[in-house]
């Protein structure tokens, strides 16, 4: 009988047939193409568009088109292989309503900020951008105006926009959305090891004897990370998987270990494993005597909201990352009240299942790595929470070797590479270098040729900052570009909307898509994307990947790097430098910043003769000289001899990516450890040297409560987060019928007792309600997410069903990344 | 929704009303007043809003039923894995065990009718074929996905590489 269903199938297999049947078919389409000349692809490497695993992707184009993408088999990441939304890259281009025009909202033939949007173009919308940065830059200065990007940005457009903003126009208020996503992140590495990102690679996933998932669900969102470490498990069969999370998902299939906590108990469960190791005996003593300092964190830091907040006015020490030196003794008291069965009355997790993760980390026979996501970032102690994490890998000593790996895995195709690398965040300057810090500033200056003392020294307003003085009327000019923040942004009614229609301000948005950002906007400029550009992304393992533009963007859609530099011709110093230090340095005035920026002997050193003959290079042919190649050598300057070393830009052309510090020619695997990392002095054995004592930094610090919990009226925990189908906001994945028809919409995964106490059932509509907001959604009770009863998952890929108009802008106070993951919401029948 | 913000915009208005009388002049009043609209019509260029305004909520689509009709589609290029035609809502597939290969495995081919999977899930990471499906490629669904009985919001304009060889082909001639 088990042919039955099959039999019904090939019936109507035969069927449809037998119908097409009836069509006489061209004589052509019988006939097998012979030609060699016809039937050739061109094919190119490029990184993929997506998350910041970095798969390599072979991408075939035929007359100017690109005709299919699959898993570059040469691509150490991926190696032939990629994920659904990787295998129809080829399609995202092809929404048929990409912007081809910029366009303006117009009433009666002139700008109006409530008119229709208009086409108009390129002179035209830089002509109005003019008028409005000149008029705010004089009314208000620097502090007027910001810029809005993404780790979505290439290397070379993040490297020129930070040139425009803090070298031009003199302004810190730019950030990237990877504030959003990965400023915790940095934040913890920033203060455990003093130097930004993972010291491990992704081959840590091949020798490591234990995974422990933090939060994160690399299924669904890192999907082909998931494929190593599927095969690593499911090859070994003493690999074990432990999957920590506060609700079941798509990682579970795979648990050996599976475990959902209550959402911001991850903290406890870090200090549980810490006391653990320390009570059974299990601390590297001589590691922590040579390589590690411990200090105790101020607390009662608050929650990142408006000042005026009433959690804000509580707090004792808000916005403090301050600590004073402690020894191992001390933080052994600090973790003593951390047991497991604190653990499991704060978690929910039965001490069992705590004690066998606890046990992967203590056993000094087991290679375990960490790996962790928004779950950890997107936190209101998300800074904490990176420093609690790497306190069980340094207490145990379980780092920078192969397989001992806490491991922050990234969102974004280049947060590490552009928002990260280049500094794209309004406290920073490229390689790890802070805007606060004179010498950073002069060495900038130095590099970028510009006079002495000119950069600001004053932090930018962040991205949750810079909403709330667009609403404030404070910043009165924001130019977005790649990313979507109507979407994507929390609070988005009471926050983001009254500043974007704040009848004083002026906001441009650089989109491929007309987004709902693009929607709330000003002035709208079409975009080239992915392979329409030569661009750079780098990659959560430090790995830096350059491809070619491989066709033409449609009509007069131009790159985001195109942009800023063309606009940059629109401004002299005159217009924007202090007289004062154009009368110390003459030889600037009169001087367009295109020239102080960009035709300053170093971006437009190489000529266009360069470029590889074999591809176009629109922005280059438009400038007269090879700019990505002068960007990037110019870029590459910051990190070379600082722990940050690139190759030569040709390189890149050639290889699929290296891993920085690329040091004589040779890319760096395990940073921090003698033999694998060329900084690491001989006999050091291991070297934290981000520090200025080459130590890494244990943090004693506690549990706090998130910034907002259920209660009797808003019983639910909200977490919201991803599908595997798309990308982020859904601006290009949502155009993919394929992808569009896998996952059409967002919905309200529930549990089925949730559900039925409220008189719910599978799809029916339900609005999910918040202090802040309410969206209408529908009820999910089965398929891949499994929440426990009290908790709700919402994916924001939606732009029909809006999210962030119930999320909570509280953010970490110490990264200022905003919690996602948890606020308290009611859900009622619609 | 929509009242919360139209209270603010109120509210707002109150409160810089109180500064233009100050100011003595009324220009800005009539402005902000006004600037919300742009958020309570109907979106210019959002494709995929629809008619909604970006500061209300509409009703959301119907959960709709996976296609189940077990048809092969066609491939928009041969390196492109082929979509799920059935529902698979009760498949376990997890570390223990995978429903998929009940039917997609080699062995099961004839019994089946159903495509076996390709010679590529035999591959390890550097290439090598192995006796079975490689581990990696476990998780079926990582690339396979169902599609749900909808139609797209926005239309694709991918042209796929038959058609520009077909037409490079004529011109040669």
């Amino acid at each position: 009988m088990k042919l039955t269903r099959r039999d019904v199938i090939k019936a109507q297999a035969a069927a449809t047939a037998a119908t097409v049947a009836g069509i006489s078919l061209p004589a052509s389409a019988s006939n097998i193409i012979t030609s060699s000349t016809a039937n050739k692809l061109t094919w190119s490497k490029a990184p993929c568009r997506f998350c910041g695993t970095g798969c390599g992707i072979s991408v075939a184009t035929k007359n100017g088109k690109v005709v299919a993408t699959h898993g570059d088999e040469k691509a150490p990441v991926n190696k032939g292989l990629s994920c659904v939304k990787g295998y129809f890259l080829s399609k995202i281009m092809y929404g048929k309503d990409r912007l081809t025009t910029p366009m303006l909202r117009k009433k009666d033939g002139v700008y109006h900020k409530e008119g229709e949007f208009t086409p108009v173009s390129w002179t035209e919308a830089f002509d109005i951008m003019e008028e409005k940065f000149k008029k705010v830059l004089k009314e208000k200065g620097p502090d007027g105006i910001s810029m809005f990007g993404s780790g979505q940005w290439t290397v070379h457009e993040g490297y020129a926009a930070v040139k425009l903003m803090k070298g031009g126009f003199l302004s810190n208020n730019i950030d990237p959305n990877a504030r959003h996503c990965m400023a915790s992140a940095v934040g913890g590495f920033m203060r455990t090891f003093g130097i930004d990102e993972p010291m491990g690679c992704y081959d840590d996933m091949e020798a490591a004897d234990a995974f422990v998932l933090w939060g994160s669900n690399m299924a669904e969102m890192h999907p082909i990370l998931w494929t190593r470490i599927a095969d690593r498990r499911l090859s070994n069969p003493h690999v074990k998987v432990a999957v920590l999370s506060t609700f079941e998902h798509r990682s579970f299939d795979l648990a050996d270990i599976p475990a959902v906590f209550t959402p911001q108990t991850d903290m406890v469960l870090l200090n549980a494993i810490a006391n653990y190791i320390i009570e059974s005996g299990s601390v590297n003593h001589d590691f922590i005597n040579k390589h590690v300092n411990f200090r105790e964190g101020v607390t009662d830091i608050g929650y990142g909201l408006r000042p005026t907040h009433e959690l804000q006015k509580k707090a004792k020490n808000p916005n403090s990352g301050a600590s004073s030196p402690i020894d191992l003794k001390a933080f052994t008291k600090f973790v003593k009240p951390y047991t497991f069965e604190y653990a499991e009355e704060m978690s929910g997790v039965p001490a069992r299942t705590i004690e066998k993760i606890a046990k992967l980390y203590a056993d000094p026979k087991i290679k375990v790595m960490s790996l962790w996501t928004m779950g950890v970032n997107q936190h209101t102690r998300g800074v904490w929470t990176n420093n609690l994490l790497y306190n069980i890998h340094l207490l145990t000593g379980k780092i920078s070797e192969p397989g001992n790996s806490p491991f922050s895995l990234t969102g974004q195709p280049s947060a590490c590479g552009t928002a990260r690398e280049v500094g794209t965040f309004s406290h920073r300057l490229p390689a790890d270098m802070m805007v606060k810090n004179p010498a950073h500033r002069a060495t900038a200056e130095k590099i970028w040729k510009l006079p002495k003392g000119i950069i600001n020294g004053v932090p930018g307003s962040h991205a949750v900052q810079q909403i709330r003085d667009l609403k404030d009327g404070k910043i009165n000019i924001c130019w977005n570009q790649v990313n979507n923040n109507v979407q994507a942004g929390a609070n988005i009614n009471e926050e983001i909307l009254p500043g974007y229609r704040n009848p004083d301000n002026f906001i441009i948005t650089s989109d491929a898509y007309p987004t709902v950002t693009a929607e709330a906007s000003d002035l709208i400029l079409p975009s080239a994307m992915w392979v329409e550009k030569e661009g750079a992304f780098g990659n959560a393992e430090r790995r830096t990947q350059v491809w070619y533009q491989l066709v033409s963007a449609p009509g007069d859609a131009r790159s985001d790097l195109w942009q800023l530099v063309e606009f940059s011709k629109r401004f002299t110093t005159d217009e924007v430098w202090p007289a004062k230090i154009l009368a110390e340095n003459p030889e600037y005035k009169g001087k367009t910043l295109y020239e102080v920026l960009y035709k300053n002997g170093n971006v437009d050193a190489f000529p266009l003769a360069d470029i590889s003959p074999d591809y176009e290079n629109q922005e280059s042919n438009d400038f007269g000289f090879y700019l990505q190649k002068g960007l990037f050598e110019e870029y590459a300057t910051f990190g070379r001899g600082h722990g940050h070393d690139l190759a030569d830009y040709d390189r890149y052309h050639k290889e699929r990516g290296l891993r920085w510090p690329v040091v004589n020619g040779v890319e760096t695997k395990w940073r921090f450890k003698e033999g694998s990392d060329p900084y690491v002095k001989a006999g050091a054995d291991f070297q934290f040297y981000g520090h200025k004592d080459d130590k890494a930094i244990i943090f004693a610090l506690p549990y706090e409560p998130p910034a907002e919990s259920p209660n009797e009226e808003f019983d639910m925990w909200l977490s919201t987060g991803r599908v595997l189908e798309h990308w982020h906001s859904g601006s290009m994945t949502q155009r993919v019928p394929e992808l569009f028809k896998a996952f059409p919409n967002a919905v309200c995964f529930m549990h089925p007792e949730d559900a039925k106490k409220r008189g719910l059932r599978r799809g029916d509509e339900v609005k999910v309600i918040s202090r802040r907001g309410e969206m209408k959604t529908r009820v999910e009770t089965r398929g891949r997410n499994k929440p426990p009863v009290g908790l709700v998952f919402v994916p924001w890929f939606d732009a029909s069903q809006l999210i962030n108009k119930v999320t909570l802008d509280a953010t970490d106070p110490l990264s200022k990344q905003t919690d996602y993951k948890k606020c308290a919401v009611k859900i009622e029948k619609v | 929704m929509k009242d919360t913000l139209v209270n603010k915009a109120v509210k707002n208005a109150m409160t810089f009303a109180m500064t233009v009388v100050l100011a003595a002049s009324s220009i800005a009043f009539a402005s902000t007043a006004s600037a919300e609209k742009v958020i309570d019509n109907a979106p210019q260029v959002s494709t995929l809003r629809g008619t909604t305004p970006l500061n209300a909520e509409a009703t959301p689509p119907i959960i709709d039923m996976v296609e189940n009709n077990d048809l092969k589609r066609q491939r928009d290029y041969p390196q492109q894995p082929p979509t799920i035609p059935h529902d698979i809502s009760k498949y376990q597939l997890d570390k223990n065990f995978n429903k998929c290969m009940d039917c997609h495995a080699r062995k099961f081919a004839d019994e089946a009718q159903a495509p076996a999977v390709s010679v590529t899930h035999y591959m390890n990471r550097d290439g090598e074929f192995l006796g079975e499906v490689s581990p990696r490629r476990y998780f079926c669904t990582q690339c396979h996905v169902h599609q749900l009985e909808t139609e797209p919001l926005v239309e694709n304009e991918f042209v796929d590489m038959e058609k520009i060889i077909r037409q490079s082909h004529k011109m040669a001639k």
